[in-house]
């Protein structure tokens, strides 16, 4: 089977492809650009990686950029993922959705229109679990985007390593914070992983605050071999 | 004590395990010992080494399961506790040959019981993703159903289940009520 994966470059998406291609074919990856930082569907912090993050993959990308309003961006989705099926004769769709079952519903719906099966390799995956499973897959992950009290902007830029998994844990019980950060509160950068050919090197980038969020822009980059 | 998770999907190891049979595991397994096999794994002499029988769901353009019926006449011979998930439910029905309608739900529906059952009670919201439901039959009583169609059933003699809507995703303690049955 020849699946397409919507990729965002955070850790879930990511997994998600390095499940699929244990298993069957990714073609392609697919990434939908919002304008709206706040998007429901899409993750947005750094999003303009991903086509680094495609060549490191060697997969051909599928881009299209959307203004992010909340159900428009639907129907740009739904453009993105038939122009996938056209370019690069998809079976399937991927994503890294794990609880969200406003993001899997609406996926599911779009690709039963087009005709494709829809896979979700991370759902209900316990979120400490996940975690770890990405320091076990030697991903190299940072934080690109934290969005809920008492994240501040020290967590920014930061990788994903075991004392940071247990910190989260340690707020997830004081504070309801997601570990993965199911409920918006993180954002995720992958800048090596398994199926990467070669690493990302960050070679310029800002930390932008703002009232109690912020994210961790990455201004420049470049692939650096393994 | 060891229930049954079988695997309904295309193919053993397939993409899909981790999104239509880890979740019922990790909904079941603090609670019993848990074993699972792919349906075309399954002897029919073995279903009576397990106490309770969960057939999972699948992808919704999978539909593989229809082509196997023949695997699971020992659901009509058993008289253990059964639960059959979305395409399980509909395998069910099947063996008994019963028919199926189209009806396509995807996303959270809301669930009204119509009998008293111990598996769930009252009205509660659920995640669906099924595109065929079951049909009324002298077999099977209606436990459930959503606006749109029946949601739930039960064997009328043996405790054979069917739920059309996926408890694993946010009803997990319709799954720890089964494996609690007698």
């Amino acid at each position: 089977m020849r699946l397409g994966v919507l990729f965002s470059g955070g850790k879930d998406s990511t997994l998600a492809l390095h499940m699929a291609a244990e298993k069957e074919t990714v073609a392609c990856i697919i990434t939908l650009v919002s304008k709206n930082k706040e998007s429901f569907m899409f993750h947005t912090p750094n999003i303009d990686v991903s086509a680094l993050q495609a060549e490191a993959l060697g997969l051909p990308l599928v881009s299209l950029e959307t203004e992010g309003k909340k159900e428009e961006e639907l129907a740009d989705l739904e453009q993105a993922i038939a122009e996938a099926k056209s370019k690069y004769g998809i079976d399937g769709v991927v994503t890294g959705a794990v609880e969200s079952v406003y993001q899997a519903s609406r996926v599911q719906r779009i690709c039963n229109r087009l005709d494709l099966w829809q896979f979700n390799p991370l759902w209900k995956t316990n979120q400490k679990c996940l975690l770890e499973i990405l320091l076990e897959k030697n991903f190299e992950v940072i934080i690109s985007g934290v969005f809920a009290y008492p994240l501040d902007e020290t967590w920014l830029g930061k990788q994903l390593d075991t004392p940071m998994i247990t910190r989260l844990v340690e707020l997830q019980g004081k504070y309801g914070i997601s570990p993965s950060g199911e409920g918006g509160e993180i954002e995720t950068t992958v800048l090596d992983a398994p199926m990467f050919r070669q690493k990302i090197q960050v070679t310029e980038a800002a930390i932008e605050w703002k009232g109690s969020s912020g994210v961790y822009v990455i201004k420049q980059a470049r692939l650096t071999p393994k | 004590m060891t229930v049954l998770v079988v695997d309904m999907n295309w193919r053993k190891d397939s993409l899909a395990f981790p999104e239509f049979v880890s979740p019922i595991l990790a909904a079941v397994e603090p609670f019993v010992s848990c074993a699972v096999k792919h349906y075309m794994d399954l002897q029919p002499s073995e279903i009576d080494g397990y106490s309770h029988i969960i057939l999972s769901g699948t992808p919704l353009k999978d539909f593989e399961f229809q082509q196997h019926l023949d695997r699971f006449q020992w659901i009509k011979t058993s008289q253990k506790p059964i639960l059959g998930i979305c395409a399980g439910m509909q395998t069910i029905v099947k063996v008994y040959g019963e028919n199926l309608r189209a009806c396509q739900q995807v996303g959270m529906t809301e669930i009204t019981t119509t009998k008293e059952n111990p598996l769930f009670s009252g009205i509660f919201q659920a995640y669906s993703l099924h595109s065929y439901t079951v049909t009324p039959s002298k077999t099977f009583e209606v436990l459930a159903k959503s606006k749109e169609c029946i949601q739930a059933i039960k064997h009328k003699q043996k405790p054979l289940y069917g739920v059309l809507f996926h408890p694993e995703v946010r009803n997990q303690t319709i799954l720890s009520a089964f494996v609690s049955l007698a």
